[in-house]
């Protein structure tokens, strides 16, 4: 808690709450993905301001937040795709830099060209590049892991297709067996239910709760508020600042949702939340 | 020096003060037409279609010849070239649109395949009886040295009608520039727009072939465009702006061209007006890189700056080596990191503000501040005073820091 | 035709053709896909200042300067037009279209305010080329292939086209992964940590190899031409980037060969003594392959845009 107050000569004092340090290096040693004071602007404007997150090891979490409030940004400004304007990120501690190879990143599906001359296997075996090298041959296990992959996704009849060819939920699927290809410690996905059939959202869904079950992190930008709590057992809520984070139960509540979303979000909306929340 | 001076004011004789003017309504044209390409970013369609005019020059050429006409006959060329530009502007159209190749690939087959072709049709020519003379390369890069008084004249005149089309044009053209849906929307027919828009950029590449030559005439279709791009957000002023670039820069090159001697006209023009772009580029007031640095500077400094006293308010150490030098520099901090007298005050009144804003927030939940409350902006841009002041009665006003007791 | 005359006239400019068209359309398959088609194009026009430059430092028309010069002038450009787009918030094409033209005009004027009276430099030499007259002139017959004294004789063009054509084979295959991935998706590319922007700008300057190294034998017409032509008729031919890849150098070997036949031997056949300019004939060619491809290429159009139609 921070008090200020007036001093005789103008100033204010601050009396600082001390123990927060210690706690939080011992958290973030053990965070799948941390980032302290993570800044990213578009020009002018911040599009995420000064934001700290320490995202849980072992769990399935929900970057959740409007359009436009950064949720996207937060998790490429953490990969690098985007430059930061400041912040550092970390990865069980590590650098990112240091850590790549324990992330897999699932991009948004619109971010790349479908029409690109190529097939649903060679894109899982993307996956592989960090363990099959610049020269290396793909070889038979290669394949049977890429297979696997796909079949986990429940696409293996579809692995010579050309990828043009595909729907929108199979596309994310194949995105999805990219990222599982990797066998990472972490996965980190961009808005994976956004414009897929409910067929395809209920294969992502028990995909990733398997992932969580081998002791896996998920984390998700994730849009649709009535089934954060079905799917995801943390939060963090975004809107250019952090607004909240923890679990679903203490963090997703209509105070935190009314300030994410602020008037955007209609009061009936959350009840509606609310009541599905104490009904299980 | 006094050579450019005297061609400035139209002294260097007949031809040269008619190539002046033809050369300036030619920019104006250029500059003008070649703004609506670039605000609808298909800028180097028009290197597709300056391209693909040579093997009209030739067709035309041996055309004329075999008729037993001259072959040299300007507006015989002319209209040749025109016809294989139009030729090539809809391969574009149709490439992009029917087969899976991008438009960039289509431009440059179109281009690259047409201007082979036209080659070859050169080098047929070279080998003719009439060939020997028919100085077609000229074409490429254009020349005035030499350059008949009637196609001066033709120059001239082509220039002032592509003028008065752009404007009679520009509505339509705008529109469909800025937003094609919108226009459709509109009950616009976007393609005719679109196909018009091509037909006047074709139209000026034709004109200009024989003053700046194929090659150059693109130059003279982009570079105008994207200068006045810099001097202003507005489509009608950039249309305008980017003519007067055009016009000067084809004025003052063919000046200096006639006074000078190997100056080619072409060329120079491009060059004068790459001149005024390279300025607009660092100096232009709001978009120039100049103002970007130092913008950029300072709202980098802003946000470190406000992110390091919200970690010093909040008591976390601070890693960044950026906010550290920032908030060393103005005495915010001391150089083992912690923070000053006048450190930790501007840090309260950042917290105080934080919590202003807490309550900001609880109070005014439906009033769309989300955006606003991104760390940067004051909160006194957002609210009245006497808001604020509500805000801090709600807060309790200064009052007590913990653990020294005072209340 | 197949006597000493072909290996005395023919088989050098050939070789030559087909190697410049098969290093240009290597890189181009990948340039193609990342909608950057229109970079051969930028660093084709600004080979002549380039080449211009090179002459006012050395004084003399020599190949390996020149070929320096041109080079940096293309990483100039590459430089320059990356910067144009990022400081002036420019679009791509845009920027492209400035930067090119500006250095060609600058090409243009150095050459026209130098006095190279004295030697063979000039325009148009640049856009075309001089396939025809690289010739082998102490060839007697295929027996001069295994006389030494003879080989020597060779132009020297043969040999560089040939080394630059073989590094771009194994530029292509030692890097081919990285440059697939992170052609499709870049942002996957750069999860992984692939450095993107070291391989885009690998890729441009491997082209502006390609194309200055062809564009001394045969212009630079066939550069651009190559860089796109092939590629593009290629990626309507099949579904997959390794086919793909086979097809664009099938393509760009098919177009050297019948564009240097047609060119050199075409006008005889309608009875006229005189070739033409075999470089604007591959480029035609290649043109034509291309027309074909869109067509009756099997994949020639979008799915989507295939559904669209149907429905």
């Amino acid at each position: 808690m921070i008090t200020p107050k007036a001093t005789p000569s103008g100033n204010v004092e601050l009396a600082f709450d001390q123990k927060r340090p210690a706690e939080t290096a011992q958290k973030i040693e053990r965070s799948p993905l941390a980032v302290r004071g993570l800044t990213v602007s578009y020009g002018q404007k911040p599009a995420v301001f000064s934001v700290d997150a320490t995202f849980e090891p072992e769990a399935m979490t929900a970057i959740i937040g409007p359009n436009g409030a950064g949720k996207s940004t937060l998790l490429k400004a953490s990969l690098g795709v985007i430059p930061r304007l400041s912040g550092d990120v970390t990865v069980f501690g590590q650098p990112i830099e240091l850590a790549r190879e324990k992330i897999a990143y699932v991009p948004q599906r619109a971010s790349v060209d479908w029409d690109f001359p190529t097939t649903v296997i060679d894109v899982v075996l993307m996956g592989l590049y960090r363990s099959v090298g610049l020269l290396g041959r793909i070889k038979g296990v290669h394949r049977a892991r890429a297979l696997d992959c796909l079949e986990r996704v429940g696409m293996a009849d579809f692995s010579s297709r050309q990828i043009g060819q595909l729907s929108g939920g199979q596309q994310q699927r194949v995105f999805l067996a990219r990222a599982l290809a990797q066998e990472a410690e972490l996965y980190l996905l961009d808005e994976p239910f956004a414009g897929v059939d409910a067929a395809t959202e209920r294969a992502i869904i028990n995909v990733l709760k398997g992932l969580k079950e081998r002791r896996k992190a998920v984390v998700a930008v994730h849009h649709d508020l009535a089934t954060v709590q079905a799917y995801f057992d943390h939060v963090f809520l975004i809107n250019v600042r952090k607004i909240a984070e923890g679990p679903v139960a203490d963090a997703f509540t209509a105070d935190s949702l009314h300030a994410t979303y602020g008037g955007r979000l209609a009061t009936a909306h959350i009840d509606q939340l609310n009541i599905a929340d104490s009904g299980v | 020096m006094s050579n450019i001076v005297t061609a400035l004011f139209l002294g260097a004789g007949y031809n040269a003060a008619l190539v002046g003017i033809g050369a300036s309504l030619l920019g104006f044209a250029a500059g003008a037409a070649g703004t609506f390409l670039f605000l609808r970013k298909r800028a180097l369609v028009s290197d597709a279609v300056a391209h693909a005019t040579l093997p009209g020059v030739g067709l035309a050429f041996m055309l004329m010849v075999f008729l037993g006409g001259d072959g040299r006959n300007l507006v015989g060329l002319l209209a040749g070239s025109m016809l294989t530009a139009w030729i090539g502007l809809l391969l574009v159209e149709w490439m992009a649109r029917r087969t899976r190749l991008a438009e960039d690939a289509a431009i440059g087959a179109v281009l690259s395949v047409f201007f082979g072709a036209g080659i070859v049709l050169l080098t047929i020519i070279q080998n003719m009886s009439q060939g020997r003379q028919a100085g077609l390369e000229s074409f490429l890069l254009g020349s005035t040295a030499g350059m008949l008084f009637q196609d001066a004249v033709v120059i001239a005149i082509g220039g002032t009608l592509a003028v008065l089309a752009t404007y009679v044009l520009r509505r339509p053209m705008t529109m469909v520039a800025f937003d094609a849906e919108y226009a459709a929307a509109s009950g616009m027919n976007v393609r005719r727009i679109d196909l018009t828009m091509m037909g006047l950029v074709m139209a000026v590449t034709v004109i200009g072939l024989k003053l700046v030559g194929l090659i150059l005439i693109v130059a003279m279709l982009i570079i105008p465009a994207v200068t006045a791009r810099f001097w202003t957000e507005r489509s009608d002023r950039v249309i305008w702006s980017a003519g007067i670039i055009g016009a000067v820069s084809g004025y003052v090159g063919a000046a200096i061209s006639a006074s000078v001697p190997a100056m080619p006209t072409g060329p120079i023009i491009v060059l004068v007006c790459a001149g005024l772009f390279l300025f607009s580029l660092f100096f232009a007031p709001s978009r120039g890189v100049a103002a970007a640095i130092i913008r950029h500077y300072r709202f980098q400094k802003r946000v470190h700056w406000r992110q390091g006293l919200l970690s010093v308010s909040r008591g976390e150490p601070i890693h960044d080596p950026m906010t550290l030098r920032v908030l060393r520099k103005e005495g915010l901090l001391r150089a083992d990191g912690v923070a000053t007298e006048a450190g930790r005050a501007r840090a309260a009144k950042i917290a105080r503000d934080e919590r202003r804003w807490d309550i900001a927030r609880e109070v005014h939940q439906d009033a769309g501040l989300t955006g606003r409350y991104d760390g940067l902006t004051p909160i006194e841009d957002v609210f009245t005073q006497d808001e604020i002041d509500e805000f801090d009665r709600i807060i309790g006003g200064p009052v007590s820091v913990q653990g020294q007791g005072a209340a | 035709m197949m006597g000493s005359e072909f290996v005395m006239f023919s088989l050098t400019p050939l070789l030559i053709g087909i190697f410049a068209s098969i290093a240009c359309a290597l890189p181009g398959n990948f340039l193609v896909l990342r909608r950057q088609a229109l970079i051969g194009d930028a660093i084709s026009h600004v080979v002549l200042p380039g080449i211009v430059v090179a002459f006012l430092f050395t004084g003399v028309v020599s190949a390996v300067p020149m070929l320096l010069g041109a080079a940096g002038a293309a990483v100039v450009a590459v430089v320059l037009i990356e910067a144009v787009k990022r400081l002036g918030r420019i679009e791509p094409g845009a920027a492209m279209g400035v930067v090119f033209t500006s250095l060609f005009a600058g090409g243009v004027l150095l050459l026209e305010q130098t006095d190279t009276s004295t030697v063979h430099l000039d325009v148009e030499h640049a856009l075309m080329g001089n396939l025809e007259s690289l010739i082998w002139f102490k060839a007697k017959g295929w027996h001069s292939l295994l006389d030494p004294a003879a080989l020597a004789s060779i132009p020297d063009e043969l040999w560089r086209m040939a080394a630059v054509c073989v590094l771009m084979i194994l530029l292509t295959a030692v890097f081919w992964r990285p440059l697939k991935i992170s052609t499709f998706d870049e942002g996957f590319a750069q999860a992984l940590g692939l450095p993107i922007n070291a391989i885009s700008f690998g890729l441009v300057i491997a082209a502006a190899i390609a194309a200055v190294a062809a564009f001394d034998a045969v212009g630079s017409i066939i550069v651009i031409a190559m860089f796109i032509c092939p590629p593009a008729a290629a990626r309507l031919m099949t579904n997959r980037l390794e086919v793909q890849v086979l097809w664009s150098v099938a393509f760009a070997t098919l177009s050297a060969i019948l564009g240097y036949v047609f060119a050199g031997y075409g006008p005889l056949w309608f009875g006229s003594a005189n070739a033409v300019s075999a470089a604007g004939m591959i480029a035609a060619v290649s043109g034509v392959i291309l027309g074909l491809a869109c067509l009756f290429g099997p994949h020639r159009s979008r799915i989507g845009a295939g559904r669209d139609a149907a429905a």
